[in-house]
Parts: C-alpha cells; sequence; structure tokens
C-alpha cells in the first residue's frame, strides 16, 4: 500500500522520530581518550557535570556495542590507523565527536607528528573546540549532537586540506568573541 | 674531591674539555674513553653513580647562528647522579657527523636501553651493542631523524590520510 | 600429543583503562605472562622540535600539557630550569606560590591515578568521589590562574598574577572537603577484601631493579628507597617547610598506594604551612591617584597627558588581574630584561611600552647567556628534570625533558611477569602512566 512505504508518510515519520528519540537519549559512547581533554572528559562524566542526565553516561569500550565515537585528545600519525580501523569497526548509524581542538584543527601543535584535524580521515559530526573545552562546552556539544541524531543526520565527508572543502565554516573562517556574543544574541 | 676532579685527576689524556657552569659539574670526554669513564663512575666507592639519570643528544649545526663553530655536530649527553652522596655529574661525548655511533651503556645501567633507542630514533646516532636498536617514538616507516636540525618541523609523513 | 603454545595477546592502544595510549604485546602461558613487550609514542607530540621554534615564553603552554594530570609542575620546572640559566633569583611570595600551586597539582595527580585505578578494579564509587575532590582543588585553580587544566600561569621570574584577597580561606575550606573525600577513600579501599587481595603482592618491583632502571618518584619509594628531590636539593622554599616523605618497604601495588595517599596529606599539610609563613603581597597604596580603567589609561596616554597617569591605579580585564603594579613587585623577579612591566607602566608612559615590546616582539626577548642547565624537580610521578641548552638567540637550542614515567615504563615488564593476566590492570594503574609525558 503506498501510505505504508513512501518515505514522507505519517507512520515512518513518525517512526524515524521515535528511533530518533530512542537513540539520541540512549549514546553509547566509545571514548578514544588520548591526551589531555581526557581529564575533562572524565570531569563532564563524573558528578560535577553529569552527563548521565542525558542518557550519555555509559561508555561502552567496545567498536561493535558503541555508536558515537568520541574522539578525545591529540591524534598522532602513528595512531591514526588505528583511528580509522576502531571507526570502521563499528556499526551504523555512527556519529563521530571531534573533542578538543588538536582533534578538530590540530591545535598549536603544527609539526611532522601530529594529524592536522581528524575529519581527514574519518567524517566528523560535531567539533568541540577548546584545551581542554569546559565541561559545560562538552555538554553543549551532546546537545547538538543529540538534536543531530534525532534527526537522523550523519556526515558523509572528509576534510580535504587542499582545497579547503569539507568543514563549517566556522572552524574555517577563525573565531572571534564578538561574533560568538553575536549569536548567542541571535538565538535567545 | 668532587666527582669533577676525580674524572680530571684519573682521566686527564681522554678530557677535552670540562666546566660548571652554573654549578653544575660537566666534562666533555673522547668517545673511545666513554665506557672506561662509565664504569669508573659506577664501580668506584667515593663516587657510587648507580643512576644514569638521561641520556640524550644535541645538535649543533647552525649553533649561534653559524658564529660559533663547533667540531663536531652532535654530542650525546649523559647525567649521572649518587643517590647515597647526592652530586650529579654530567658527562658529554662528541660525536662525528659522517658516522655518529657511539658505545652502549645499557649493560651497565638498564635504564640507557630505552634513552638510547630514543637517541637513535630522533637522532640517528647508532649505539654499538644495544641489543634492541629500533624506533621507539616513530613509527618504523618513518624516514629521516626528526629532531635534526636540517629535519623541518612541518614535514609530515602520513600512513593514512592526506599527503601534504 | 598435544603441543603447548602460548599465545600472543595485544593489549592495543585504545583501551579502556583511560590512561592514554600505550600497547602492550603479551605472551601469554594460559592466564600467565610470559613476557610482554612496551610500544610507546602514539601521542608524541614533538614538545622538544615544538619548543626550539618558539621564544622561552610561548614554551609554557607546551609544557602544561606533558604531565597534564599536575600541569603546575612542569610549569615550575621549566621556569625554574631557565631562571638557573640566567642566574636570577624570585621574590619569596613568588616562590611560596610556586610551591602553593605545585602542591595543589600533585594532590590533583595522585587523586586521579587512585581514583583511576580503584575504578579499573570495579569501585566506581571512589572515583566518582576522588574525581569530586579533584574539582575542587580545580575550582581554587581557577580562581588564581584562570583556567582549570592548562594554566600558563608560572613565568620566567615570577608567576602571572598574584592570588585574591579571600583564597586562603578559600583553600583552607577545600582542602578540609578534599581531606575528608580521602577519609572516605580510604574507609571504602583500604579494608576492603578484593582491593586487598587484587593488590597485594602484584607488580613487585625491587629495589636494587628500581634504581638500576633509573626509576624515582613514588615508584622507588614504595620499594623503601627514601629519594625525594623536594628533600635531597630543595629548591624554591621547601627547606623552610616541614613534611615527611612516606616511604613503603616491598615495592607492590599495595605500598604505592599507600604511599600516593600519604603524599597527599602531606602535599596538603604543606599547603597549610605555605600560607602560615607567606610574606604580604600588595604593596601599600602610595599612590594618590585615581582608578581608572584601562581603555581610558591608554586613550589618555596616546594623546600625551602621561603626568597624572603616573600615581593612578588601573582597573584590568578579568583574565589580566592580579598584575597591576600593585602586585607586580612581589610576585616577579626586580628584572626588566626577563619581565613584563607593570601595565600600568605599560599602557601609561613610553618606557613601560617599549619594555613590553622588547620582550614580547619576534627577534628580541629573554636573552640568556649560552650555555646549558640541568634542573630536577619533583614531579608527582618522579624526578622531572629539564635540560636546557641555549645559544644566546631568544629561542631555546635544545629543551629536553626527562620525563618520570619513561624508566617505569622500561621496567614494567619486569614487574608483571609472573603475574596473572588479570595483574596487568592494578599494576598498570599503580605505574600512572601519563602519555603527554612519556611521548612527549
Amino acid at each position: 500500500m503506498s501510505f505504508m512505504s513512501s518515505p514522507t508518510n505519517f507512520f515512518t515519520s513518525k517512526l524515524n522520530d521515535a528511533l530518533g528519540w530512542a537513540r539520541k537519549f540512549s549514546i553509547f559512547q566509545y571514548p578514544f581518550v588520548t591526551a589531555c581533554c581526557g581529564m575533562e572528559y572524565m570531569a563532564a562524566n563524573c558528578a560535577h557535570y553529569d552527563q548521565d542526565r542525558f542518557g550519555a553516561g555509559f561508555p561502552r569500550f567496545s567498536p561493535r556495542q558503541s555508536d558515537v565515537l568520541f574522539v578525545v585528545g591529540t591524534i598522532s600519525h602513528k595512531m591514526a590507523p588505528i583511528l580509522k580501523t576502531v571507526h570502521d569497526q563499528m556499526c551504523e548509524p555512527k556519529w563521530v565527536v571531534a573533542f578538543g581542538v588538536c582533534t578538530c584543527t590540530g591545535g598549536f601543535y603544527d609539526n611532522y607528528s601530529t594529524v592536522m584535524g581528524i575529519d581527514t580521515i574519518i567524517p566528523v559530526d560535531i567539533y568541540i573546540p577548546g584545551c581542554p573545552p569546559r565541561p559545560e562546552n562538552v555538554i553543549d556539544g551532546l546537545l547538538k549532537l543529540q538534536d543531530k541524531i534525532q534527526k537522523g543526520e550523519q556526515s558523509r565527508t572528509l576534510y580535504d586540506p587542499r582545497t579547503k572543502i569539507g568543514r563549517p565554516a566556522e572552524l574555517q573562517a577563525g573565531y572571534t568573541i564578538e561574533g560568538h556574543i553575536k549569536h548567542i544574541e541571535s538565538v535567545s | 674531591m668532587t666527582p669533577l676532579q676525580r674524572i680530571q685527576e684519573r682521566f686527564t689524556a681522554e678530557i677535552i674539555e670540562t666546566h660548571a657552569f652554573r654549578g653544575d659539574e660537566t666534562a666533555i670526554i673522547r668517545p673511545a674513553a666513554l665506557r672506561s669513564v662509565a664504569q669508573f663512575l659506577k664501580e668506584t666507592p667515593e663516587l657510587d653513580f648507580n643512576f644514569l639519570m638521561d641520556l640524550t643528544a644535541v645538535d649543533y649545526l647552525f649553533y649561534a647562528g653559524g658564529r660559533v663553530q663547533k667540531e663536531f655536530r652532535f654530542e650525546t649527553v649523559y647525567h649521572f647522579f649518587s643517590l647515597k652522596f647526592n652530586h650529579r655529574i654530567r658527562i658529554k661525548v662528541p660525536v662525528d657527523e659522517k658516522d655518529p655511533e657511539v658505545d652502549t651503556l645499557s649493560d651497565l645501567w638498564p635504564s640507557a636501553n630505552w634513552y638510547e633507542r630514543e637517541v637513535w630514533d630522533m637522532y640517528g646516532i647508532k649505539f654499538k651493542g644495544h641489543p634492541n636498536l629500533k624506533r621507539i617514538l616513530m613509527y618504523e616507516e618513518f624516514q629521516g631523524h626528526a629532531l635534526r636540525k636540517d629535519y623541518p618541523v612541518n614535514k609530515r609523513q602520513p600512513l593514512i590520510g592526506p599527503q601534504n | 600429543m598435544t603441543q603447548t603454545r602460548s599465545m600472543l595477546l595485544n593489549v592495543g592502544p585504545s583501551h579502556p583503562a583511560m590512561h592514554g595510549v600505550i600497547r602492550l604485546i603479551m605472551e601469554l602461558d594460559g592466564e600467565k605472562i610470559k613476557a610482554v613487550d612496551v610500544e610507546i609514542g602514539y601521542l608524541h607530540r614533538a614538545f622538544e622540535k615544538m619548543c626550539e621554534t618558539v621564544m622561552y615564553t610561548q614554551c609554557f603552554p607546551y609544557t602544561d600539557r606533558l604531565n597534564y594530570v599536575s600541569p603546575l609542575i612542569n610549569n615550575v620546572g621549566f621556569a625554574l630550569t631557565v631562571e638557573k640559566l640566567l642566574g636570577i633569583d624570585i621574590p619569596e611570595r613568588a616562590k611560596y606560590i610556586r610551591v602553593i600551586m605545585s602542591e595543589i597539582s600533585r594532590v590533583t595527580d595522585h587523586l586521579t591515578c587512585v581514583g583511576a585505578s580503584a575504578m579499573e578494579l570495579g569501585a566506581m564509587s571512589v572515583f566518582l568521589y576522588m574525581i569530586k575532590a579533584r574539582e575542587f582543588l580545580w575550582e581554587l585553580v581557577e580562581e588564581i590562574t584562570g583556567a582549570r587544566l592548562t594554566i600558563s600561569y608560572v613565568r620566567i621570574g615570577g608567576v602571572k598574577a598574584d592570588l585574591t584577597k579571600d583564597f586562603a580561606d578559600k583553600a583552607f575550606q577545600k582542602i578540609a572537603d578534599v581531606r575528608k573525600v580521602l577519609i572516605e577513600a580510604d574507609e571504602l579501599l583500604t579494608r576492603n577484601r578484593i582491593f586487598f587481595d587484587r593488590m597485594k603482592d602484584i607488580g613487585k618491583i625491587s629495589a636494587e631493579d628500581a634504581i638500576a632502571y633509573g626509576i624515582t618518584g613514588p615508584f622507588l619509594r614504595s620499594t623503601g628507597v627514601a629519594y625525594d628531590v623536594r628533600k635531597s636539593n630543595p629548591y624554591l622554599v621547601y627547606d623552610k617547610l616541614d613534611f615527611e616523605v612516606p616511604v613503603g618497604s616491598k615495592g607492590d601495588n599495595l605500598d604505592r598506594y599507600f604511599v600516593r595517599m600519604a603524599e597527599m596529606e602531606q602535599s596538603l599539610r604543606i599547603i597549610e604551612q605555605c600560607f602560615q609563613q607567606i610574606p604580604d603581597g600588595a604593596v601599600a597604596a602610595d599612590l594618590t591617584g585615581c582608578v581608572i580603567p584601562a581603555a581610558q589609561m591608554v586613550d589618555s596616554a596616546k594623546m600625551g597627558n602621561t603626568e597624572e597617569l603616573i600615581e593612578d591605579e588601573v582597573t584590568l580585564d578579568p583574565t589580566l588581574q592580579g598584575s597591576t603594579r600593585k602586585y607586580h613587585d612581589a610576585i616577579n623577579a626586580n628584572k626588566k630584561d626577563v619581565v613584563l612591566p607593570a601595565k600600568e607602566n605599560t599602557y601609561g608612559n613610553i618606557e613601560g611600552l617599549m619594555n613590553h615590546f622588547k620582550l614580547v616582539m619576534y627577534g628580541h626577548g629573554i636573552h640568556p647567556p649560552a650555555g646549558e642547565v640541568y634542573l630536577p624537580v619533583e614531579g608527582a610521578n618522579g624526578e622531572l628534570g629539564f635540560y636546557i641548552v641555549s645559544d644566546g638567540r631568544d629561542q631555546p637550542w635544545r629543551v629536553r625533558v626527562h620525563p618520570p614515567c619513561f624508566p617505569i615504563m622500561a621496567a614494567l615488564p619486569k614487574c608483571l611477569i609472573g603475574d596473572m593476566m588479570a595483574d596487568l590492570v592494578p599494576t598498570f594503574g599503580s605505574v600512572n602512566m601519563i602519555a603527554g609525558e612519556l611521548d612527549r
């Protein structure tokens, strides 16, 4: 019957909404923790800034059992193939969060051994900048991730450093405090 | 007698230079004498240097913009510490650029094992007699030696991902 | 006939112990460990190479990220080494402030280590309690430095900003809270049958082996050797403070746990003594002028109206508070070629402005004499030594960090061989490997 199978009809869109709702409130994270950002990840997970109240409190340390890959901390070129392997082992649907500026763009480690942004290797959904990001930033990123999961969107593109295509505009253009305050005022 | 004076008295021919800049006693010795000096430091009861605290190397290419000409390009630097007498000494060994090779100290102090691997990885200085001289901080496919002054800081050799 | 072969197991770089990235290739005979090969380098961020490309003051953010659970100790070590190279001395108050911040960092490091290793043995509550205590201390650090983790607070010749007015009261309050948490953790862990059985006689190393491998810090002290850099080579004001160095006897995991718990208590004692001994800070206000905002001072100085400004006091942005002229001389050495001038002088007169520029612009900056120094400080894991070679320019020629956990990881096979696979977890937890320091 046509009304059961077309993608824009009432039942399947409600089903997608319900699936999105269920997925966003039970996030199983794989915390790929390497460096200093791990300390803020631990702080965001624990009592003061609890992540568990958003449903994201239980890390699953196996890529087969998790759906969000939190890449926390600098990725060096020695570690990059392992990151790609872990990402490939995860089952669909999967999302990637780049936690900390070293994973977003490389941070201030512009040298022979650091990957300048993991989006050159795996597609990234949420960028949480900061060195390390405050736990409030982390929770903001988590809420944005939940919005993305609700809509069922996933990022599939990698960043190409030669053409500079593939990163969000705010990350490319640079960050100013005035621009951020204007954005907050326009939203609230 | 301080450790530096004892070494000066015993190994007068092999010492190239000594100084005590800011209180750190330092002796620069010839490469051939490294093992005998090290054994002397370890086994003499009045010195008793039982800790090899640090082992590293320095590259003097274009030192001070080329105004100061050093005879050898590299120097391996050894920091020794004695727990009993609480004194320290630094030994430096100049290493030639064309054939950088130094004797190993890993049979006298097991801590030297990993430090020498790191010096090989970062500077390309080989250690004669080391049991397992392979890269420790970089991956095996990496070409070149990263901390040398002629290795550019940005030159990447990625295993996967875009080559820049 | 059955044939026995040992199994090769890879405890890979990304593993749940949340300690960082390291790879252990283990040869197992059933559950017993026969051989271990340790592979490091997965977090090599080229600290030493980056320091050669920037000026001395710009190295501080890189040093923060070495041992990122106790960043102030790295900062203090680097600053002390450069000050030794320059041959300058800093005021008493700055020394006490550095000691207070170092000891707070040491407590946060031990809290993280004991908490994480307890969590891996299943004691999740202890982890949550210790992270709660760590948050109390991070609030203190944030009050003074502005950031929780990567603070870049220490400068060559002093510290960035002075302590706030009611810092001592807040600190005593938080120290009391941290002590309560330590008592709770002690009650939960020390006589706990499971914890005790899993940690006792596991991961043993003898004192001779530890010395031969060049190990220092709580690892060495748990084997019975009382070596602490703060006692044998006192730096800053440690010779005026009264504290004990806890020493174990057997060199197993349980002794390391006890040593760390005792060290936390001693560090809290040191902080309390510092607050009693610290000399006064703000200079008595002999400034007869008024208090004006920074932008106004800059505007009037640009127009040339500088006569009145010499007596005025400026209100600064929150990130720069604590560095006005009132506090400047108490926390910074009196050396114009090393220390940035007070903000009133930078904004208000041309000499201060030029002084500021000469220290900040590329090609200028701090010029230590050509030479080399090595200075050890007591890091949370052991002797953290900085070896700096200078050639007289504004950028260091070579910065070498002696990482305290490097020799411990080299000796890890010795601790593990003979134990079972499950004993890897508590042993590795008690080693307190920090990858930022190990791989630099």
